[in-house]
């Protein structure tokens, strides 16, 4: 498959007045064309920060990014200027935002808000950008597009505003869509259509997605890949089916166990003790240790490398290593288990970069 | 079953509210249902359905357009001196959506629990209050040195902690909790429903569950209501809503919920409500199908729903 983007160990720091916090702390990870991945993991697990890093968002000064490449189609696009980001954002990759409410202009129409980015990055005429505007809120399902062009987005309900903010994220056909919780704020009924939408688009567009929620119900639906993020790093990278039903990480355990199903008679809903951890001065081995009850005596002093799984799945726990006690996973992630197996050969480190 | 205890009974309660000069918003319109001493009953629905000014009604933050609101064989809303006011309020108590909101974040966490206690008098004295305070920190699983932080010193899950604390002060019978757990992260969500369910089986107390999240309260309620625009839609055992859900707008919400399994989620078919397939003609009305599963129903889709459950 080809590599659309392709992160090294990239690194983002924030300067504050309380002293560095490591965000992120070495993300490797890659996209491939017309795929959707995943990034899941509880609020301050860098999920975020990792995307706006991609499209240069970070707050300067005080955000930066410390170490790392971002290759996207071969090229470092960490390193860019400004000047040259601006023809990247908005063209090549673009983003769609938690909350409809507060990322439209309220002050410009919709349609003048769409036409934008056509104008700007494809060159095109006002009126060619509004035939293609019309054309572009048709396709995120939205009725009576040509009068709905001259609204004001206050004019709009949630999750048609939501699909607008699609519109325009989707006006110049890029090559990658980022959406950071893009349902999180809309009821049940709307995120299904939403998240609907999305796929077909992305059916007709090919582009790639890189898809930030907490939410496990929507991951499930979405991602052919899922990467789990716990304190600035990805602890589990995987395929869908391995992350739901092969899980190898404890947290990835814990995750799964807190989500309650619809057919879980009886069973006790598992919650990760405690809070995650103080990224100023992230701790020394496991970060997830303290809230792990399978932590080992190494977890409190090393850190667990990458172990492989499958050629498509990567943990870092030390779970994994040969001379680890044999630790079964808890019942609620054991009714999972499908049988996957794990390629019969005992997982290995991986090699540097590798993922 | 055992014969139950109506705790609150709501009788055809309605709240409405004016908007501008003429226009009429109907929040709730005419809802009814009991709640059972030692239950959980959750309350479901899309934003502005009125679930949320329901539970605020309940416990008159509003007062009531229409309608009964009886808790313990006496009615609320007519409550009006200030002992018998006084009372009730210690009886219900409210846990709020917003855990970053709902403390006051001049007040340290020891005077936002003891204000309850103060109010009625719980404590005969300092010491009294002092550990009762420190008592239900370790009863919410925070520690007693936290007792003279402040709200910003705690993470959400540690605040919502503190909202359960301070709605326990004043050992209530009835809790109502306005979608607790929405603004939490996923892992932190479990802590506190598994706390809820724990300090439910030890005090005895019951709970009117209030959410959006159909996964959550089915996981936490013994019964569920749908509401949808300020009527109730549907109410049943929550096995039985989610195995034979017979409003039509109930199988929509259920269909629309991802389930953390993507095979299932490959096949999930999604169904779609339509309200024009009411018969406008004919009056609906909330109607008991089988014992216990009332749904809002015209007599025709009655007959029709009583058909269903059989042939399952």
């Amino acid at each position: 498959m080809d590599k659309l983007l392709d992160v090294k160990n990239l690194k983002i720091s924030f300067n504050t007045y309380g002293g560095e916090v490591q965000a992120v702390r070495g993300v490797n990870f890659t996209v491939n064309k017309g795929e959707t991945l995943a990034i899941v993991g509880e609020s301050g697990s860098g999920k975020s920060v990792t995307t706006k890093a991609l499209m240069q968002l970070l707050p300067k000064p005080h955000g930066f990014i410390k170490e790392g490449e971002i290759l996207f189609e071969g090229e470092d696009i960490a390193k860019k200027s400004d000047k040259d980001m601006q023809k990247i954002r908005g063209k090549d990759i673009s983003m769609i935002f938690q909350d409809p409410m507060t990322s439209l202009n309220p002050t410009m129409k919709i349609g003048n808000q769409i036409m934008e980015g056509l104008i700007l990055h494809q060159k095109m005429s006002r009126d060619k950008a509004r035939e293609r505007t019309i054309e572009l809120l048709e396709l995120v399902g939205i009725p009576d597009a040509e009068s709905r062009l001259k609204q004001f987005p206050h004019q709009f309900s949630g999750g048609m505003r939501q699909r607008v903010v699609i519109a325009i994220a989707l006006a110049c056909n890029p090559k990658l869509l980022i959406a950071d919780e893009p349902t999180t704020a809309l009821d049940v009924t709307i995120q299904a259509q939403i998240l609907e939408l999305m796929k077909d688009i992305q059916k007709k567009t090919d582009s790639a997605i890189i898809f930030i929620t907490h939410d496990l119900g929507v991951v499930a639906n979405v991602a052919d890949r899922v990467a789990v993020m716990y304190a600035g790093k990805i602890v589990e990278i995987g395929t869908a089916d391995e992350i739901f039903y092969n899980p190898k990480h404890p947290y990835t355990w814990g995750l799964l166990g807190s989500m309650p199903s619809l057919d879980n008679e009886g069973y006790e809903l598992t919650a990760i003790p405690g809070t995650p951890p103080d990224m100023t001065d992230p701790p020394k081995g496991d970060a997830f240790a303290p809230r792990n009850d399978y932590a080992l005596k190494i977890d409190e002093e090393l850190e667990p490398p990458m172990f492989k799984v499958s050629d498509t799945h990567y943990a870092a726990t030390w779970l994994l290593h040969e001379n680890a006690p044999n630790v079964e996973p808890p019942e609620s992630v054991k009714r999972r288990l499908k049988g996957i197996s794990n390629t019969g050969s005992t997982p290995e480190v991986a090699k540097d970069g590798e993922q | 079953m055992t014969t139950k205890e109506k705790l609150l009974e709501v009788k055809d309660l309605k709240q409405h509210f004016k908007v501008g000069r003429k226009g009429v918003v109907k929040a709730v319109d005419g809802i009814t249902f009991d709640i059972y001493k030692g239950e959980t009953f959750g309350l479901v629905g899309e934003s502005g359905c009125g679930k949320s000014t329901t539970g605020r009604t309940i416990i008159r933050l509003y007062d009531a357009t229409d309608g009964e609101v009886v808790f313990n064989g006496e009615d609320v809303h007519k409550v009006k001196s200030k002992t018998e006011l006084k009372k009730f309020n210690r009886k219900m108590q409210m846990i709020f959506q917003d855990p970053y909101a709902s403390l006051n974040p001049r007040m340290n966490v020891m005077d936002i629990i003891a204000e309850g206690i103060d109010v009625h008098g719980l404590a005969k004295d300092e010491k009294d209050r002092k550990q009762r305070v420190q008592q239900l920190l370790e009863t919410v699983g925070l520690n007693k040195e936290h007792a003279n932080r402040f709200p910003h010193e705690f993470s959400g899950g540690q605040r919502q902690r503190i909202g359960i604390a301070r709605a326990l002060a004043v050992e209530p019978e009835f809790i109502i909790a306005d979608e607790p757990i929405s603004a939490l992260d996923v892992s932190i969500q479990a802590q506190v429903v598994n706390l809820m369910k724990q300090l439910q089986e030890e005090y005895g107390l019951t709970y009117l569950f209030i959410a959006h999240d159909l996964s959550m309260v089915k996981y936490i309620s013994d019964r569920i209501g749908v509401m949808y625009f300020g009527n109730m839609v549907e109410l049943a055992e929550s096995d039985e809503l989610y195995k034979n859900p017979l409003h039509p707008y109930t199988k929509s919400l259920l269909s629309a919920i991802p389930l953390p399994d993507p095979d299932y989620e490959r096949s999930r078919r999604r169904i779609e409500y339509d309200p024009s397939i009411h018969n406008q003609d004919e009056d609906s009305e909330f109607r008991e199908v089988k014992p216990g599963h009332w749904v809002r129903c015209t007599p025709t889709e009655f007959e029709q729903y009583k058909r269903e459950l059989e042939s399952k």
